[in-house]
């Protein structure tokens, strides 16, 4: 038996229970809607505005920075696997990646990309 | 046949593990919230007058979630709104498939290896299947089309995005000691002894590594310090604001799973999952019969995870919650350059005992 069929065993079973939930939600609870209770909760209010706004660039700047220091453990990864067999050479090798990326979040550091005030 | 029963029981070990974990921790944290702060805590649920110090609360909580009437907000993307509680419930059971629970073993004449999939890149599927997690959390908050959720899909995702940097750089260092991603060979390789009687156990190669990866992944909860998405004081629930019944049940057994999940994947690195001190699976083997030490083991794992669990949920009640820039700079400042200098400290120091052992 391939290592994969349990994997896609339990994606199938994961996926049921979920499936289950949901559908136990949607089926066995009451339905009595109305406008009020349809309404977007907003303290009681009703409702102002739309939530469909333009929001702060910080949010965009950390996914970019997500990005580059979650590929470079990607990297990592692979080199971690065979690091006892690389020795001096790997280590050094990677010393150098990682300092590149150190440098990268210093740059991104002093430019003040990492302050929430 | 006998293969396809192996597999069958083992998933269903698994699961039931998550889900009945799961819902004992929502119990719990309750009572162990309420002895913090000197109440009783949940006691009354029985059926015929038993109460079992207040055990039965999870099913009758699940009973009255199941009755809630389920409805989607005006303005709302159904299918993402309806989509999201099952995104973020999902990675959680899934990311058990990798988690040992037990050696290699003899059973009833088969051999058996007690984790559900022997994938080779385990450890990469867990971090993987996790991050799918903030999906479900972000798709959820957007789709209700309330200014709260947005509010709390937002912070979730930049939060959980940046402890997920420091939580895949972590594994690292624990990769560069054991040489592997499967975690079944992880946790075998922990069984040997450092200098010959110390366990050589993730947390003994790992400290400073057990330390991050234990506060990046309580991060990745979203719980109490990290709860900004949640926030109730400030942002009334975050993310699932807009759900009720049991597609709200969804998000909460969704977090409870993730804990069992962190507390078994933590477990496996770093505490040695089964793995008894000085005691090998073989000198078990030699005592008693492979059923028995199957269930030892089971045993020892989970006594493991649900120290870990308790301890989450001490954090949980003791810490009152982060700013959201001191948040950032815990994430980007302090962890992330340690888990760094992590990396390099564990390589000089494997190198050099290589060197000294003249290998």
């Amino acid at each position: 038996m391939s290592v994969h069929v349990p994997i896609f065993a339990m994606f199938i079973i994961a996926f049921l229970i979920g499936l289950g939930f949901l559908a136990v939600s949607v089926f066995l609870g009451p339905k009595r809607l109305s406008k009020q209770k349809l309404d977007p909760f907003d303290c009681g209010n009703p409702p102002l505005g739309t939530p469909r706004i333009p929001v702060s660039i910080k949010y965009y700047v950390v996914a970019i920075l997500f990005i580059l220091f979650d590929v470079e453990a990607v990297f990592l990864y692979v080199w971690a696997i065979v690091f006892k067999e690389l020795g001096l050479f790997g280590f050094i090798e990677m010393l150098v990646f990682i300092l590149i990326l150190v440098g990268g979040l210093a740059y991104v550091w002093r430019k003040g990309a990492l302050e929430w005030e | 046949m006998a293969e396809g029963i192996i597999l069958a029981v083992k998933i269903a070990i698994a699961v039931l593990f998550v889900l009945n974990l799961a819902g004992l921790l929502t119990w719990a944290e309750r009572r162990q919230s309420a002895f913090m702060q000197d109440r009783l805590g949940p006691n009354r649920a029985n059926v015929f007058g038993v109460t079992l110090i207040g055990l039965l609360h999870p099913v009758a909580d699940g009973i009255k979630m199941m009755m809630k009437e389920d409805f989607v907000p005006a303005g709302a993307d159904r299918i993402v709104h309806t989509l999201a509680p099952f995104i973020a419930l999902f990675p959680a059971f899934v990311a058990f498939a990798v988690i040992p629970f037990g050696d290699r073993l003899p059973i009833f004449g088969y051999e058996v290896n007690l984790v559900v999939s022997e994938i080779n890149v385990g450890l990469l599927f867990v971090v993987a299947v996790m991050s799918l997690a903030i999906f479900g959390v972000f798709l959820g908050g957007w789709a209700s089309n309330n200014k709260w959720s947005l509010l709390g899909a937002l912070r979730s995702a930049a939060q959980m995005i940046s402890y997920e940097v420091t939580l895949g750089l972590t594994i690292i260092g624990v990769l560069m000691v054991y040489q592997s991603l499967r975690l079944d060979e992880i946790v075998r390789a922990q069984g040997d002894l450092l200098f010959g009687f110390i366990p050589k156990w993730g947390i003994v190669t790992q400290p400073l590594g057990f330390l991050l990866f234990f506060a990046a992944a309580m991060a990745e909860t979203k719980r109490t310090p990290f709860d900004l998405p949640e926030g109730e004081s400030e942002i009334v629930a975050g993310y699932f604001l807009e759900y009720s019944g049991m597609k709200w049940g969804m998000f909460f057994m969704g977090e409870f799973a993730e804990i069992v999940v962190i507390a078994g994947v933590v477990t496996s690195l770093f505490l040695g999952g089964w793995q008894i001190p000085w005691v090998s699976t073989a000198a078990l083997l030699s005592v008693f019969p492979g059923w028995l030490v199957a269930l030892i083991q089971i045993g020892v794992f989970s006594v493991k995870v649900v120290i870990l669990c308790w301890l989450q949920l001490t954090v949980r009640w003791t810490l009152p919650r982060f700013r959201y820039d001191q948040l950032m700079r815990l994430g980007w400042k302090m962890l992330l350059p340690i888990s760094l200098a992590n990396i390099f400290v564990t390589g000089a120091v494997i190198l050099l005992i290589q060197h000294f052992k003249g290998v």
